[in-house]
């Protein structure tokens, strides 16, 4: 490992004499600068959106109250079997955490914005309302809509806030398919710098021939055209990085309505993020270029 | 310096050398001789780890050939000049480049005198050739570009491979006379040739022994020329 960054620092800092020995420029080269440029402008979307989805996935997430109400509105001499019905009922309902009745004074604290604290709340007819907090997996909202309709008809479940829960769960899925996207992105360039750097060797099979003769070791032979490559795919990824950042920062910004579409982009500190893509784009030709340099050099006596 | 004990080989068919025997003594100069397709070029590969013996051993400055890892070839190759059959150089590297190539590949062109180079390049008469590239030189002119290579790393061993090859008399004998000249100040000297003239020539200049791959055997020659 010490080894490897030693290795990466050197070829970053390049080797301008022993680098003479690869033959300059070539199509291949080209080609991997090209393709390192694009895939780093993929990585930046790929990138963007995997955090933009987090982002989302997060604020849902938190926003999503985990609790509903269930209110009772029943004659006053059924109101206290009816309220023992429901608690009955959610004590044997899966994905409940916790119910409770509230209550006269917090019902009257609730209404008091409403009728001020002197209106005599516990005479009105109005209903019983229970706290209920879920648990991580929830419950299922139209079985126990269900069960209180045969149990208690006077109870009327509200969970305005629990729909939000699928969307929570698909943006948390796309940050994954960002991230998988990124990957395979990655992997994609590694093949790409893999065929190039196989086919620049092949055509250079002649200076590889004969550098090994006058004695060079396999390491500087692959370092030679390591570098070369990494240098390549350094640079592509850089170039490529560049253009996608520059065309994230120069999306419209809107607030509201379309917030996800216009919020594909990075926040703040996020915006280094993307600068890994140019080292990582680094690291990958490294390994491509030295492995296919290496695989070559061992059919050479 | 190089030793061949029962040595063999075969590219995959019938023997090509068989039982071949043969001690280079520091300082000694030797030629290989025989008709073509005998095995010259095969003998000089042995020699320098390019191939490894079928059967015997070849043993290089006290080493096993077929014992060396990778990098203990390379090493190797270092310490012994070659001037190969085809030259190999290259293009896009300029004519005192690839006479550096060794020092480059071996990290010790920082220690080496530029004008030590300089005066490699007078030697083998190419001064005026020094920025030219490989591709542009004469047939004589690469022979000694890669003579001024083989020996630029001060090798105690210098194998040429049909030195003269394709080149008129004038300019083998300038290059016959390089060749006794870095044996004279003690490398140890195998020359590869089908030239016969070649060695009636060097005969009278040095101290040499002839030998001749005949029916896939090394045998002493000489006497005859
Ligand atoms: N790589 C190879 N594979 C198979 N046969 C080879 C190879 N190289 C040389 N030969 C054969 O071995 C024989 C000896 O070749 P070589 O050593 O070059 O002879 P010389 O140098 O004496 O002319 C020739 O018949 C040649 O065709
Ligand atoms: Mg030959």
């Amino acid at each position: 490992m010490k080894a490897f960054w030693e290795n990466f620092v050197g070829l970053l800092r390049g080797d301008a004499s022993s680098d003479r020995v690869v033959p300059p420029s070539g199509f291949t080269f080209n080609l991997t600068a090209f393709s390192a440029g694009i895939m780093a402008f993929l990585a930046v979307f790929a990138m963007a959106f995997s955090l933009a989805s987090g982002r989302l996935a997060d604020r849902w997430g938190n926003e999503l109250a985990r609790s509903s109400t269930i209110r009772i509105s029943a004659p006053a001499d059924q109101m206290a079997a009816q309220t023992k019905a429901v608690m009955d009922v959610l004590a044997t309902t899966s994905g409940i955490a916790f119910a409770r009745e509230l209550t006269a004074e917090e019902q009257q604290s609730l209404l008091e914005p409403f009728f001020g604290p002197d209106v005599p709340v516990g005479d009105l007819p109005i209903p019983q309302l229970i706290d209920v907090i879920e648990d991580d997996t929830g419950f299922d909202a139209t079985g126990l809509r269900q069960r209180l309709a045969a149990e208690a008809p006077a109870a009327v479940l509200d969970d305005h806030t629990r729909w939000r829960r699928p969307l929570v769960r698909a943006a948390s899925r796309l940050r994954s398919l960002g991230m998988l996207s990124f990957v395979l992105i990655g992997a994609a360039l590694a093949a790409m710098v893999t065929l190039a750097a196989t086919a620049a060797l092949s055509a250079n099979f002649q200076v590889i021939k004969v550098l090994r003769l006058v004695g060079a070791r396999d390491v500087f032979i692959a370092g030679a055209f390591v570098r070369r490559f990494s240098l390549r795919a350094v640079m592509g990824a850089f170039a490529g990085t560049f253009v996608g950042m520059g065309v994230l920062a120069l999306m419209p910004s809107t607030q509201g309505a379309g917030e996800f579409l216009t919020n594909l982009g990075f926040v703040g500190a996020e915006w280094l993020w993307p600068l890994l893509i140019p080292v990582l784009s680094g690291a990958v030709g490294y390994v491509a270029t030295r492995m296919a340099a290496l695989r070559m050099l061992r059919r050479l006596h | 310096m190089i030793e061949l004990e029962n040595v063999a080989y075969s590219y995959g068919g019938g023997e090509l050398l068989s039982n071949v025997s043969l001690k280079l003594a520091a300082g000694s100069f030797h030629f290989l001789t025989g008709p073509s397709g005998a095995g010259k070029t095969t003998f000089m590969k042995l020699c320098y780890g390019e191939l490894v013996a079928t059967a015997g051993n070849v043993r290089v400055f006290g080493k096993d050939t077929r014992e060396m890892d990778r990098d203990h070839v390379a090493d190797m190759r270092q310490n012994i000049g070659v001037v190969h059959q085809d030259c190999q150089f290259l293009d896009h590297l300029s004519v005192t480049e690839n006479v550096t190539l060794p020092l480059l590949v071996s990290e010790k062109g920082s220690t080496y005198n530029p004008q030590d180079l300089v005066s490699l390049i007078n030697w083998v008469g190419l001064g005026k050739r020094a920025n030219a590239s490989p591709a542009e030189l004469s047939g004589g002119e690469r022979q000694r570009a890669a003579l001024a290579r083989a020996v630029v790393t001060s090798p105690e061993i210098v194998l040429a491979d049909e030195p003269t090859g394709n080149i008129d008399w004038e300019m083998s004998q300038r290059l016959l006379s390089l060749l006794i000249e870095l044996n004279k100040s003690g490398k140890t000297i195998l020359v590869a040739t089908h030239d016969l003239n070649l060695i009636r020539a060097a005969k009278s200049q040095v101290q040499a022994r002839v030998l001749r791959i005949a029916n896939r055997r090394l045998q002493l020659a000489g006497a005859e020329l």
